[in-house]
């Protein structure tokens, strides 16, 4: 509880994580908060079915609050005015505000308790947060933005956050790799997906390490696990290096 | 990713766009610099007349099952095989003669819709459009209003007939849309693009519409925004061509006209995806085909990568030589 676990992809595709824990959180009946930012509702509906929960049953029954980022945006740049008077938690695209507040309060309004529900427990899940950057919004705003989230989820509400970002080594993206480096230095559990050195594989799609912080304020060393995956239609396997299923 | 000279990419282009005509597909061309009227007269020739009308059908069908299909495609190949023999089940895409024109009364019979910039008016100041380059923020209204009153947005259910919306974006981020992206290393605006491109990826998640878009990406000194760019696409597909470079004398590449890479495949509604088992494929130009092959040693073994998909969600290369000319290729991802 009040942790702060980071997903990073280099070279391949590390959504499957956002996946898991997506369907994991909602069957462990935890009230979700998923700013789905670059893909639409019913691709995750889609997936997630094959996991075995559904999003739609999850979205009527109030446990889980999806900002579809792509709509909203869509709304945002061709609506009308708006009525409700309400900022789109997307406001800072339209270049009218510089910072993420509005998205921050959004998060804050589907988290906060209200006294019917009856949750186990709160979770924000982002994906991704480099495509904030695309999207023009500067790295201290997107640093800022999730302090504000880790105050009110990890703090006060005991809940915790699962942030994807992309994040070559090699990468040229500055700012990204500014965002990205800070996140790392904040985080409890970092979930490392990458792509093989030795390129393209059928029976290994890549090796996760995982980066386990035992404490964030002393400088004891954290714990490294590496492992190798494959991914399949409902589910991925896990072994250790070298020993895929394949060779052995 | 355009090749240097923009010789292969404005091929592929009109391949995706001819595919379009002889499926019944709704275009609408955009480009900056040739006028989308000019564009359309030099499709190649679909070589079978008779398939398109089984195609059309074959198409309707496929497209009621899904109502969120679409991708952003960047150079996505399409050049399309077709089984000779009618008893195959599979059957995606047509042959072209890339000698040849596409007739007029085929263009005829489908509806398209064209965005010049040089003919577009300047946007009025009071429409916002979240700081993005004019250019691009017309182009986007432009596509919104076609799939709006067009009902690819299922905004008109009383439309029996669904089609799909074909987009071509040429040389987008060229010095001709007004983005100095391309001519900069600090260019005023790195922001523009990447807005419009995930604007764009929104409209087309929500219509029946596919959409290739043509980049110089060799002008963009700026690497951050090739990084975004990928990111925030379906599929990424790079041109290299041998033109020039040191490559053409090269007895590896003797008989290709150039290499192509493969960036990016999609990995839409589901954990996994199709990837092909070969990275290394090359292209070459023959006088009435375009062809792609997985480049092998040594040259004159002949390999086939079959492909079965049950997913339709990535490309693949097929090889198949032999006398009567070698074809290749893509996947369609349109195959809802």
């Amino acid at each position: 509880q009040g942790k702060f676990t980071l997903l990073r992809d280099s070279r391949t595709d590390g959504s499957f994580l956002v996946h898991h824990f997506l369907s994991f959180y909602l069957r462990a009946g935890c009230k979700v908060c998923f700013l789905a930012l670059v893909q639409s509702f019913s691709h995750y509906n889609i997936v997630a079915q094959k996991l075995g929960v559904s999003l739609t049953a999850a979205k009527e029954r109030g446990q889980l609050v999806f900002l579809e980022g792509l709509k909203s945006c869509l709304d945002l740049v061709f609506g009308e005015e708006e009525q409700s008077g309400q900022p789109s938690p997307l406001q800072f695209i339209s270049g009218s505000v510089s910072n993420l507040k509005d998205l921050f309060d959004f998060v804050r309004t589907s988290l906060t308790p209200s006294d019917s529900d009856s949750w186990k427990g709160r979770v924000l899940l982002v994906d991704d947060l480099s495509v904030l950057l695309s999207l023009g919004a500067a790295p201290v705003d997107v640093l800022d933005f999730i302090h504000y989230c880790r105050m009110v989820v990890c703090s006060q509400l005991k809940g915790n956050i699962v942030v994807l970002v992309h994040g070559n080594e090699d990468s040229e993206d500055e700012e990204n790799k500014l965002v990205v480096t800070s996140l790392c230095h904040h985080s409890n559990l970092i979930l490392w997906v990458e792509g093989l050195a030795t390129g393209f594989c059928k029976d290994v799609h890549g090796e996760i390490k995982i980066i386990k912080r035992l404490s964030l304020e002393s400088t004891e060393q954290d714990v490294i696990q590496i492992y190798q995956y494959k991914i399949q239609d409902k589910n991925v396997t896990f072994f250790a290096r070298g020993l895929s299923a394949a060779v052995l | 990713e355009e090749d240097k000279y923009g010789v292969y990419s404005n091929l592929l282009f009109k391949y995706f766009l001819a595919e379009g005509v002889v499926c019944g597909h709704d275009l609408f061309i955009a480009s900056a610099q040739d006028p989308p009227a000019n564009i359309l007269k030099e499709l190649p020739a679909p070589l079978l007349d008779n398939f398109k009308t089984e195609q059309v059908e074959a198409t309707a069908t496929k497209s009621e099952d899904c109502q969120d299909s679409m991708q952003i495609a960047w150079r996505y190949q399409n050049v399309p095989k077709v089984e000779t023999s009618p008893t195959t089940s599979i059957k995606f895409g047509h042959y072209y003669d890339v000698s040849k024109k596409m007739s007029p009364e085929l263009l005829q019979s489908i509806k398209w819709h064209s965005f010049f910039l040089p003919d577009e008016m300047p946007l009025e100041p009071k429409l916002k459009m979240c700081n993005m380059n004019s250019g691009y923020a017309r182009l986007l209204q432009s596509i919104q209003s076609v799939i709006y009153q067009e009902g690819f947005d299922g905004s008109h259910p009383q439309k029996k007939q669904k089609n799909i919306l074909r987009i071509g974006i040429q040389s987008l981020g060229s010095l001709l849309w007004d983005d100095d992206i391309c001519s900069t290393n600090s260019p005023e605006d790195i922001h523009s693009l990447t807005k419009f491109l995930y604007v764009l990826r929104g409209l087309l998640r929500k219509s029946l519409s596919a959409c290739i878009i043509t980049m110089p990406s060799h002008l963009i000194e700026n690497k951050a925004i090739m990084e975004r760019v990928t990111n925030l696409s379906d599929v990424v597909v790079g041109l290299e061509s041998f033109i020039g470079s040191e490559r053409e004398t090269n007895l590896l590449y003797k008989d290709y006209h150039g290499l192509l890479h493969v960036h990016q495949i999609p990995r839409l509604n589901s954990l996994i995806c199709d990837v092909s088992d070969t990275k290394d494929l090359a292209f070459r130009l023959k006088r009435k085909q375009f062809t792609i092959e997985r480049l092998h040693l040594p040259p004159d073994l002949s390999d086939t990568v079959s492909r079965s998909s049950k997913q339709d969600l990535a490309e693949s290369a097929k090889l198949l030589s032999s006398g009567c000319g070698a074809m290749a290729i893509g996947k369609k991802h349109l195959d809802f």
